[in-house]
């Protein structure tokens, strides 16, 4: 991080750098602080928007005309399935940026997001299979979609596996980027596997293109849980990156000896 | 309302195992989590010692 200041200052466009201070919160001392402050509130509103969601989904959202009540896991599946992809994207993300950048606490995010992202890929395919049992009469089957959310499954497995083979923790977080960073291309294969290949799965009910093709009540209990997973998965992921940041910072001065820093 | 009564609700029209099974793995992976992220803040705090203990107070009073 300082590297890049000094080089910044050196550019021309350091002191715009200087002036926001973009970079305040790129230190785990800076960030410790606001991850703590901030964390109470996401859970909170995880907890709300839950509430709400589940109330939708079962007592304001109708039965299925052709699944009955088989459906309302929906609630739970699409917006688990939805975590999962995204998860994994902002870890890459913060891996990426770990690894251009050299900051620490960029591959510190990227850690506290992994066991989320793989819960959350857990749960889709759990829930898609208890679906899948009662809809298609097969608990698993080997089509595109469900194959691709196991290789996801995999490669969250395969960073943390990694990762916490490799002692150095700035050496552990480079390889995980690696890894993350090439498992992207898993993404899109997902997203699209419904289009791509013909598969038992059914297609996206939901699209940025058209109107979704369910009862407004449904859509609108699953697009409150998705924010509730949304909100829950920054509370874990907070609250993660303050653990790992105390592991890793324990020798430092501002957590070895804090006493210094009372006023 | 889509429900006569709590049976009914239960029963979710003969998909209560696959319904519940999928909000119960949910709720219960969910507050594993909790539990364990609450389990590995003890242990690091623990492990700080006195230092840890400060550490905390130091961010409850700096927000």
């Amino acid at each position: 991080m300082f590297r890049l200041f000094e080089t910044a200052a050196g550019t021309g466009w350091g002191a715009e750098q200087r002036r926001i201070n973009w970079f305040k919160y790129a230190s785990p001392q800076a960030f410790f602080p606001l991850a703590g402050t901030l964390q109470p509130w996401f859970a909170g509103l995880a907890v709300v928007l839950c509430a709400v969601g589940i109330y939708l989904g079962f007592f304001v959202a109708p039965t299925d005309a052709q699944q009955g009540e088989a459906y309302r896991i929906i609630f739970i599946h699409v917006p688990a399935a939805w975590m999962s992809m995204f998860l994994y994207l902002v870890m890459a993300f913060w891996a990426g940026v770990g690894l251009a950048l050299n900051t620490r606490l960029s591959g510190m995010m990227a850690s506290a997001i992994a066991p989320t992202g793989a819960l959350f890929t857990f749960l889709a395919l759990w829930t898609g299979s208890l679906w899948g049992k009662p809809m298609w009469g097969a608990w698993w089957v080997w089509d595109a979609r469900l194959t691709s959310e196991l290789i996801l499954l995999f490669l969250y497995f395969g960073f943390m596996a990694l990762q916490s083979a490799i002692d150095d923790p700035r050496r552990a977080d480079r390889a995980g980027a690696v890894l993350a960073l090439v498992g992207v291309v898993n993404i899109p294969i997902i997203y699209f596997s419904v289009k791509w290949w013909n598969t038992l799965h059914q297609g996206a009910s939901v699209s940025l293109t058209r109107s979704p093709s369910m009862a407004t009540t449904m859509f609108a209990g699953m697009i409150v849980m998705a924010l509730a997973f949304w909100m829950y998965s920054m509370a874990a992921a907070l609250a993660r990156v303050r653990c790992i940041i105390l592991e890793r910072e324990r020798n430092a001065e501002w957590v070895a000896d804090p006493l210094k820093r009372l006023p | 309302m889509n429900w006569g009564g709590w049976g009914e609700f239960f029963a979710m029209g003969g998909y209560a195992l696959y319904v519940w099974g999928s909000y119960a793995a949910t709720f219960a992976l969910v507050a594993c989590e909790i539990i364990f992220l609450n389990l590995r803040k003890r242990n690091i705090l623990r492990h700080l010692g006195r230092a840890g203990a400060t550490a905390q107070r130091v961010v409850a009073q700096h927000g």
